[in-house]
């Protein structure tokens, strides 16, 4: 198959033109983000930086970093950098870690957005003539609408179904003739299941592509993904504060995601000293909205840790391509699709009133992700009837499930049994390999 | 008159009771009604034995979580209809049974019940005034 692009004159700009749109529109940006957010401009003068003395990419290092904290503190429209009536889309995280994170998008915004989805749909080998199945959920999460827009704008037939009862959504993958899936990676993996479970086979579905993220998966993944439904599988990256998907895009050659330089400036830094390291070392990724007018969110700490890659890539695209996740720099969980703390777990087990003597095990079974905390027994907790012990595992699950919105099984151990440790505890133990 | 048992939170891995029954042979304590209930994921050891407090301790000393509760120990006739006199005696008092496990012993003709019920104080005055005989720990070990 020939390489097919959306916008081939800018997917292919050599280096030197990229470097120049981004210096342009960087201080472009900086300009905006500087003269219409107050929280920005603090922080900016604080760091002795602003439009007078910014020289553009060679001054990068100079601008402030921002941080998931500050978009808490500016819940919900402290960061906006427009009128609220020129806001014509809000997204937001799920807010199970704190304070929901809302990001805004004026009409050009989503216009880019749409543009930058719909060069990964355009990558993957779809078409106008092609059927878009999006299982990604529709709603303020950015993955429904974020595939919507690019399959939209490409003009195929979108099929926009977002996620749930799974047995319907593979009669309409066979009866309606989805050809590109896009959703999250655990969920294709059960879908492969359910197709089994309900007598099929991929020659059954009509399917050729599907473009899967928003979680960590692996190479092993990818394979059976590949194998139960008869599909060529691509990852993409995005982030709620930065955009949604689309941020980066895996491409034919699949050997790391282009990232779209033309909309966004990505550097890898050393998460201890926050200096800029050289491409191809790994160190915590930082992106820069360089088109954003809603939210022109500049040198965000994702932290993910990465490393980009400078080579030619084979498909032609001159775009830096960065390494998937391969890590955080704090220690943040994705279980079910859900962004756990071990120390969300600590303050609940903490209120219960149990001691912080736990252990966290994350695990994958039948390709779910499997969660389970154990808890040292201690006498106030203990009864001698069983029905009120295991009525204690079950509150505990409960209130775990009330901060978290995911269920844990709670199992209580026998004292001393969780190990001690003379630095820092190993609390969670994740079998899953994910990178 | 209630007597004291002690419970242990056991968890249900291969092992666990023998180490508890290590424990309890290594300090010479002996037991004089035991029983293990079950769930998937832990157990409950339920003792009797002489001194309940001086067994919590050591217990305790050997990282068991133990827990000591009020029960009570029946003494019914040894044949056939003598346990379901106690329970009609019960369920026409609204007295509610939690668990119980029984034994016999030396003398023939008498068995004893461990029952821990939901209201121990109402229960023994049930079981008192239908001339139902409760023993002590010292009565146990005539048994």
């Amino acid at each position: 198959m020939s390489e097919k692009y959306y916008q081939e004159e800018l997917e292919c700009m050599p280096r030197e033109d990229i470097k120049k749109l981004q210096n342009e529109r960087l201080l472009t940006q900086f300009k905006h983000a500087y003269e219409n957010v107050e929280y920005y401009r603090n922080r900016c003068d604080e760091a002795g930086v602003n439009p007078s003395n910014f020289k553009g990419l060679e001054d990068l290092d100079r601008l402030p970093f921002m941080y998931k904290d500050d978009l808490r503190a500016t819940y919900p429209y402290g960061l906006f950098a427009v009128p609220m009536n020129e806001v014509v889309r809000l997204h937001a995280s799920s807010g199970t870690t704190g304070k929901q994170i809302v990001v805004g998008y004026t009409q050009g915004d989503l216009d880019i957005w749409d543009d930058l989805t719909a060069r990964h749909l355009t990558a993957v080998g779809a078409t106008k003539n092609d059927f878009v199945h999006v299982s990604y959920g529709y709603g303020l999460f950015t993955g429904g609408f974020g595939l919507h827009g690019g399959a939209t704008k490409i003009g195929a037939t979108v099929i926009p179904v977002s996620s749930g009862n799974t047995n319907r959504q593979i009669t309409i993958m066979k009866d309606f003739g989805s050809t590109v899936l896009c959703c999250t990676p655990s969920y294709a993996l059960f879908m492969g299941e359910t197709l089994k479970e309900m007598g099929l086979k991929p020659e059954d579905l009509h399917l050729k592509a599907g473009i899967f993220g928003a979680e960590p998966w692996t190479e092993e993944m990818r394979k059976e993904i590949e194998k139960s439904l008869g599909l060529k599988a691509y990852d993409i990256y995005g982030l709620t504060e930065i955009m949604g998907p689309g941020v980066a895009f895996e491409c034919s050659e699949q050997n790391g995601m282009h990232v779209n330089e033309d909309h966004f400036i990505i550097e890898t830094i050393d998460p201890k000293t926050g200096k800029r390291l050289p491409d191809g070392e790994k160190g915590e990724i930082v992106f820069s909205c360089l088109t954003r007018k809603a939210f022109p969110l500049l040198r965000f700490r994702t932290k993910d840790i990465g490393i980009l890659n400078t080579c030619k890539c084979s498909c032609g695209r001159t775009f830096i391509r960065m390494s998937k996740p391969m890590g955080r720099t704090d220690d943040m969980l994705i279980i079910r699709g859900v962004n756990v703390f071990p120390s969300q777990i600590e303050t609940v087990l903490l209120q219960e009133g149990y001691q912080a003597n736990y252990q966290i095990i994350v695990g994958r079974e039948n390709n779910v992700d499997t969660f389970e905390v154990q808890v040292e027994m201690t006498e106030d907790k203990f009864s001698d009837v069983v029905a009120e012990v295991r009525q204690k595992e079950l509150d505990l699950s409960n209130a775990l499930q009330t901060v978290l919105s995911i269920k844990a099984k709670v199992t209580l151990v026998a004292p001393k049994s969780i190990p001690r440790s003379e630095g820092k505890a190993k609390r969670v133990i994740d079998t899953r390999n994910l990178h | 008159m209630a007597i004291q048992q002690l419970s242990v939170f056991l968890e249900n891995k291969p092992g666990t009771l023998s180490k508890l029954t290590q424990v309890l042979a290594n300090n010479k304590i002996n037991m004089k009604a035991m029983s293990l209930a079950d769930t998937y994921d832990f157990g409950i050891a339920r003792i009797i034995t002489e001194d309940i407090n001086a067994c919590a301790d050591i217990l305790r000393q050997n990282n068991y979580v133990v827990n000591i509760t009020s029960v009570l120990a029946l003494n019914i006739a040894n044949q056939a209809g003598s346990l379901n006199n106690i329970l009609k005696i019960f369920s026409e008092n609204s007295c509610n049974v939690e668990y119980m496990y029984g034994f016999t012993g030396k003398k023939t003709n008498s068995a004893c019940m461990i029952v821990r019920t939901t209201d121990v104080s109402k229960s023994e005055s049930i079981l008192q005034s239908a001339g139902i005989e409760l023993l002590n720990t010292e009565d146990l070990s005539e048994i």
